[in-house]
């Protein structure tokens, strides 16, 4: 099996989207062009009930074939590094579906086997989850609710960057807000790299919007991962180290 | 390890509650629920032939197996004294749409480590500090890392007091990247280090389970990470023999869980001897004399009779 580079689109949201196109409808079309979706919703301190407004947050996962998890801000950390990991596993797993059924016919999975075949896929699919390389697209809601959150969003991603980097694989990160300057849906806030760390200089510039386009800001997502490959593909022999995916 | 807000329910399993395997076709009556954990839950049970069991049951296959997999890799490291012994895998249908993967191990029965110590006193606290640098040496010698060391993963099983681990879902290859971890434990969280699995991984967490002992209540990381950790260690009296190894562990001096367990050793030996020469001390003297031979007495009952 050829080794790959995982895409993943990571939204942390606290709120629902109230601008532009459905947002699950924009994740399913990432899932399309295999980019992985996940979505944390971040629950204030005295909530203690679903609200309404996160719901959509699972819609969006499920649509794009990724993780969702709502969960409160101290326990930010864990999750984040735990969403991305659980989704690459899935992803992985979802390959190794696909080619079970081209061996061995229509309908079986990884959960039609004995669990003694199943212990040696497995084995198999985490190290691939190991090796692969990642790509994860941070996409942070920074509407005026999400003030007070950021400074642990970025705990958070830095976090994340050091549980990935442990890893055998590659990896890169880059972080967009939305909204974005001047009506913009989207906008780049860090770009490109390997590590999260230089992150903190950033997060104190980050202000805050009305609104929540969180549909168009998925599919400003896409579009960023499409440029960055076409770039790649002019740069591949500058560039030893970017592997196709 | 995780307090996920709104999880989809596991299976529901109630006392009485039958479970047929799928692919063994082995018998488990339910008794009652154990515990609760990122994935999945784990039930005390009874097998066909009357013996108590756990039974871990989850939603989530993959990590089941991962699980399984590496509980496997301890059985074949033929230690009997690691992890809890594997006795069977199998799926659980309960009906068309759902479907469980679950495992059944050996039922460890014990006491928490800070209860065990809180009750028998702080004599016992080198004891097990050297059962389980000797149990991570070996699981390290034979390529993994525990990773989420944790006081809620060990429990203190009885006749003669021993060390055990209850959860090895953290354990990892060694050279890769941690696979579950606790924020407490983990020396990413507190700036000291990757998390990477090197044995020097394990050592940190280990002074973070004997501090725990000591602070129920954990603390928060301030700025001075390094700083913040070495006071906790000097402001506890019984930890104090251990001082100079505790920082080291957490400042990944150890390369080793040998090289650990050989200066704690030593330390041990020292404070006894000291004991005897210091006739000024008498009290003291006679405390870490006590010190010394319960733990070698408990020790040595701990190598032989396992």
């Amino acid at each position: 099996m050829k080794k790959g580079t995982l895409k993943q689109i990571l939204l942390i949201t606290d709120g629902c989207s109230n601008k532009g196109e459905d947002p699950s409808a924009v994740a399913a079309l990432a899932q399309e062009q295999g980019i992985t979706v996940n979505v944390i919703g971040i629950l204030d301190d005295d909530q203690t009930e679903e609200p309404m407004g996160l719901r959509e947050v699972e819609d969006i996962a499920l649509s794009g074939g990724g993780i969702s998890q709502l969960v409160y801000k101290q326990l930010l950390s864990q999750t984040v590094q735990m969403v991305t990991k659980q989704a690459m596993t899935q992803t992985l797993q979802g390959v190794v579906n696909s080619e079970l059924k081209e061996i061995l016919g229509s309908d079986q999975t990884m959960e039609d086997l004995d669990p003694e075949k199943r212990g040696e896929i497995m084995e198999v699919v985490e190290d691939m989850g190991e090796t692969s390389d990642l790509e994860v697209l941070v996409l942070i809601d920074t509407s005026a609710s999400m003030q007070d959150k950021l400074p642990t969003v970025k705990e958070a991603l830095i976090d994340l960057s050091l549980s990935l980097n442990a890893r055998i694989g590659r990896n890169r990160f880059c972080i967009y807000q939305f909204p974005g300057k001047r009506n913009k849906d989207i906008q780049k806030v860090f770009d490109w790299s390997p590590k999260l760390d230089s992150v903190s200089t950033i997060f104190p510039k980050l202000t805050s919007g009305g609104i929540t386009p969180t549909g168009p800001a998925i599919k400003e997502a896409i579009y960023q991962f499409g440029k960055k490959n076409l770039l790649r593909r002019f740069r591949r022999n500058d560039a030893p180290d970017v592997e196709e995916a | 390890m995780m307090h996920q807000t709104w999880k989809k329910p596991n299976p529901y399993l109630v006392p009485g509650m039958q479970i047929r395997g799928k692919w063994n076709q082995n018998v488990y009556i339910i008794k009652r629920k154990l515990g609760e954990g990122a994935i999945g839950a784990v039930y005390l049970c009874e097998t066909g032939r009357g013996r108590q069991a756990a039974l871990k049951i989850s939603d989530k296959g993959s990590s089941i197996t991962t699980e399984v997999n590496v509980l496997k890799a301890m059985k074949q490291a033929q230690e009997k004294n690691l992890g809890p012994y594997l006795l069977d895998v199998d799926d659980w249908v309960k009906n068309q749409n759902e479907r469980y993967s679950f495992y059944v191990m050996e039922y460890i029965q014990g006491e928490s480590l800070p209860n065990f110590i809180k009750q028998k006193g702080s004599a016992w606290v080198g004891v097990f500090m050297l059962q389980l640098l000797d149990d991570l040496d070996k699981l390290h010698q034979s390529g993994w890392v525990f990773g989420d060391l944790k006081t809620e993963n060990l429990l203190i099983a009885k006749s003669p007091a021993r060390i055990r681990w209850i959860d090895v879902g953290g354990t990892t290859k060694v050279g890769r990247a941690i696979k579950e971890y606790t924020e407490f434990y983990d020396r990413g969280y507190w700036g000291l280090g990757s998390r990477r699995a090197e044995a020097s991984y394990d050592l940190f967490s280990l002074v973070m389970v004997f501090l725990n002992i000591y602070y129920p209540k954990r603390f928060e990381k301030r700025k001075n990470t390094k700083q913040q950790l070495f006071r906790k260690i000097d402001a506890v009296r019984a930890l104090q023999p251990y001082n100079d190894c505790f920082k080291k562990a957490v400042t990944g001096k150890y390369q080793s869980s040998a090289q650990m367990r050989r200066e704690i050793s030593a330390v041990i030996y020292k404070a006894q001897k000291s004991g005897e020469h210091t006739k000024g001390e008498r009290i003291y003297a006679v405390e870490s004399v006590g010190i010394f031979l319960v733990a070698i007495i408990y020790y040595l009952a701990s190598v032989f009779l396992f």
